[in-house]
């Protein structure tokens, strides 16, 4: 996520040369084969001595030669060379050729270059099929020359069994709108505009609030001592006068509509409605402080929030002179059944507030009631601090939990020190209570209209936790800040810069093309049964109630073939890999 | 099932699907590992386990193939997300027709093996190899076309 976010920054200094050593490659007009019988190109790779000294490659050749619509055959020292490439585009156009086929190593690696050598030939890139006769033949089977050889003939066959089926694909290009939606206004949200603002793109920010800062309003310091609401000022400052930032305040979302480069979102927005046309979404929609029921929170006025007691300790209401004791609990209302995840920054929180009540009374007795001190990475040296100062931890377990009755208006705390394993009893003057942080209450309504998953804990799921963590499996839609997971603020404004970077890829592209290996439906085949729209994880296709049929957006389309398999008429292939050309290969196995 | 010495020397005829992103790169990296394997198997490339339909497995096994193979990503880690959760449970019910059919349903097997577990690819390979011949050549088997194959 740093990565990314460091990515963005150098992003915004590039953006003014964009492109501008991008040189576009120039094929020949491609060839049109439709209607011809298939004639073959087979090549067939010794790559040195790897396949050779294993496969009787020139049997192999002849061999190959034998099989219908084999037009031409023959053995490259190393077919991958640049001569070789040379050699391949010479006789796809001295003999005609319409389909290649090579037998080398893995499709894996090279596939994209014979299919680059084949279009510069002037044929579709998708006229072409590999057998893999080395990773997984020659290098498997090295003191099985016979056998190997065999198992060689009966991949080329069955290559170019498919081969002869092979049409051209198409490789769809749909244009982007190169603006943003940004869905919230808090710093997340608002770093992401800026940074995407910076590199020169429209944003479109919607917040659902009146004003912009989301929860950063009622945080006055972070535990470094960094002045968050200097930097809540700044932060607004550059969104309002940016020129590329367009914001919307007390804006609801109506509908969402579209795929990546190409959405439609409605908002209502101090009683106007807008449609707004924008290539990427940016979910930042915040998460909430969780609003306690326990130890008698709302029904006692010195039971308070760690947000609440920062706030009183910033106008000193809370007259921190005259305090005698306060005792903290941690892990109110999470780390149970209910609400298993940890927050993360409730003990940075706790520690932060301790020392600033230590800072304006040394005498005053803090007490931490904790289950476990999660105060990582450089946090824990305030922790050490605290210890020092004299704020006083006690660790209690979710067996154990603190009891707090009041007496004469007075508060009684009794926990079980797991230590002394004595019972201790405090009698604060307040109860603050370090409560974690819960998804928004309507990620709901806006999780099914972007159409993406929450996860079991209400916040919204990214496409993988480590390879891709501020994208969705949905293209073109991406997540930062709490809306994610409870974290602290230079986590989300790290996120929100990622999140930016990544949509940025998007938003400098002219248009999103899809791969050729896309799902086809045939509409006569097609009963409109919807499985296929339930199988497919990425949306790429709906049901069309006006015709009665399913149709697939190709631009979304991954190409899994999952849809295909689970379609009961068949109507549904996958370009590529439709069901005659894996049979055609199955068929010529057996 | 065939019960005498000559299933001993039979080489079992095996066609496996193979997942792009996982169980055919683990095969590749067995390759670039130099791991051996029995030369028994021929690989169909499929994009995600998802896309293999029964229909190619039937075909294959009621035409004689002794054994059929699925190799697909860790259950979580598919490349398309769920696709072999659709697989696995395609693989459940190809087993049950199987057994309607009278047919051994260890003949068809699914496997997850992921792009980093070459080792375990050829382990597999190896296993399964070795399975097939213990079950003899397959009830459905044709006479094999000279210059077709392994004998």
């Amino acid at each position: 996520m740093q990565a990314s976010g460091a990515a963005a920054r150098a992003e915004a200094t590039l953006a003014p040369v964009r492109g501008s050593l991008v040189k576009e490659r120039e094929f020949p007009t491609e060839l049109d084969v439709v209607g011809q019988e298939p004639r073959i190109g087979a090549f067939i790779c010794h790559c040195g001595i790897n396949i050779g000294g294993y496969v009787d490659v020139p049997q192999v050749v002849e061999y190959v030669k034998t099989l219908p619509n084999v037009a031409f055959a023959e053995e490259n020292l190393y077919t991958c060379s640049q001569d070789t490439q040379e050699i391949i585009k010479a006789m796809i156009k001295e003999h005609n050729l319409n389909r290649v086929v090579v037998a080398s190593c893995t499709p894996r690696t090279h596939e994209p270059l014979f299919q680059q050598t084949v279009r510069e030939a002037g044929l579709n890139p998708y006229l072409f099929e590999m057998a893999n006769i080395r990773d997984q033949c020659s290098w498997v089977h090295m003191n099985e020359k016979e056998a190997a050889t065999e198992k060689a003939k009966d991949l080329v066959r069955m290559a170019v069994a498919k081969a002869r089926l092979l049409t051209p694909l198409k490789e769809l290009a749909v244009g982007v709108t190169n603006r943003a939606l940004v869905i919230g206004g808090g710093i997340a949200g608002m770093t992401a505009a800026i940074e995407l603002a910076s590199q020169g793109f429209e944003c479109f920010l919607i917040e659902r609030q009146g004003e912009l800062g989301g929860n950063s309003r009622r945080v006055h310091e972070t535990l470094e001592k960094g002045n968050v609401q200097e930097l809540l000022e700044n932060t607004i400052q550059r969104v309002e006068e940016s020129k590329l930032i367009h914001v919307f305040t007390n804006a609801k979302t109506k509908e969402i509509d579209g795929f990546v480069g190409n959405f439609k979102t409605t908002i209502e927005s101090n009683g106007q409605e807008h449609t707004l046309e924008h290539g990427v979404i940016i979910v930042a929609s915040g998460g909430e402080e969780y609003e306690p029921t326990e130890y008698q929170y709302g029904k006692h006025e010195r039971v308070l929030t760690q947000l609440e007691l920062e706030q009183q300790l910033a106008t000193d209401s809370l007259q921190a002179d005259n305090l005698n004791s306060i005792v903290m609990i941690q892990c109110v209302g999470s780390r149970n059944e209910e609400k298993p995840y940890c927050s993360r920054i409730c003990c940075s929180q706790a520690v932060k507030n301790a020392l600033k009540i230590k800072e304006k009374n040394p005498k005053a007795k803090v007490y931490i009631l904790y289950r476990d001190m999660r105060t990582y990475g450089f946090r824990e040296d305030f922790y050490r601090e605290a210890k020092a100062k004299g704020v006083i931890f006690i660790r209690y377990d979710e067996d154990h939990e603190p009891q707090v009755r009041t007496k004469k208006g007075k508060f009684e705390v009794e926990v079980l020190d797991l230590i002394l394993n004595k019972k201790i009893v405090l009698n604060p003057d307040f109860l603050v209570l370090s409560v974690g942080i819960v998804p928004q209450s309507e990620r709901e309504e806006l999780a099914k209209m972007l159409k993406v998953p929450l996860n079991e804990d209400g916040f919204f799921l990214e496409a993988h936790v480590k390879l891709r963590p501020v994208e969705f499996a949905t293209e073109g839609v991406f997540v930062c800040g709490l809306a994610h997971s409870p974290k602290p603020l230079s986590e989300n404004i790290s996120q929100a810069q990622a999140a930016a970077a990544k949509a940025a890829v998007l938003l400098s592209k002219d248009s999103v093309v899809s791969g050729g290996y896309v799902a086809e439906i045939d509409k006569e085949k097609c009963k409109g049964c919807g499985l296929c729209v339930q199988a497919c994880y990425f949306g790429a296709i709906s049901s069309n109630e006006e015709l009665g049929v399913s149709e697939v957006n190709p631009v979304l389309c991954k190409g899994c073939g999952n849809c295909a398999a689970i379609c009961p008429s068949g109507a549904c292939q996958i370009a590529g890999f439709r069901d005659e050309q894996i049979l055609s290969q199955v068929e010529a196995y057996i | 099932m065939m019960d005498n010495t000559q299933e001993q020397d039979f080489e079992p005829r095996i066609l496996g699907f193979l997942c792009n992103w996982c169980c055919y790169a683990g095969a590749d990296l067995a390759g670039v590992s130099r791991f051996q394997y029995p030369p028994n198997m021929r690989v169909i490339r499929v994009m995600c386990s998802a896309k293999v339909d029964p229909i190619y497995v039937m075909k294959a096994l009621l035409s004689g193939v002794d054994g059929v193979f699925i190799g697909g990503c860790h259950i979580g880690d598919c490349h398309y997300i769920r696709g072999n959760f659709y697989a696995r449970r395609r693989a459940t019910m190809i087993k049950k027709v199987l057994e309607i059919l009278g047919l051994e349903p260890e003949r068809f097997r699914l496997e997850w093996v992921s792009a980093s577990e070459g080792a375990i690819f050829a382990e597999v390979m190896k296993d399964f190899t070795q399975k097939i011949k213990g079950l003899g050549p397959s009830p459905l088997r044709k006479e094999i076309k000279s210059g077709q194959g392994s004998k």
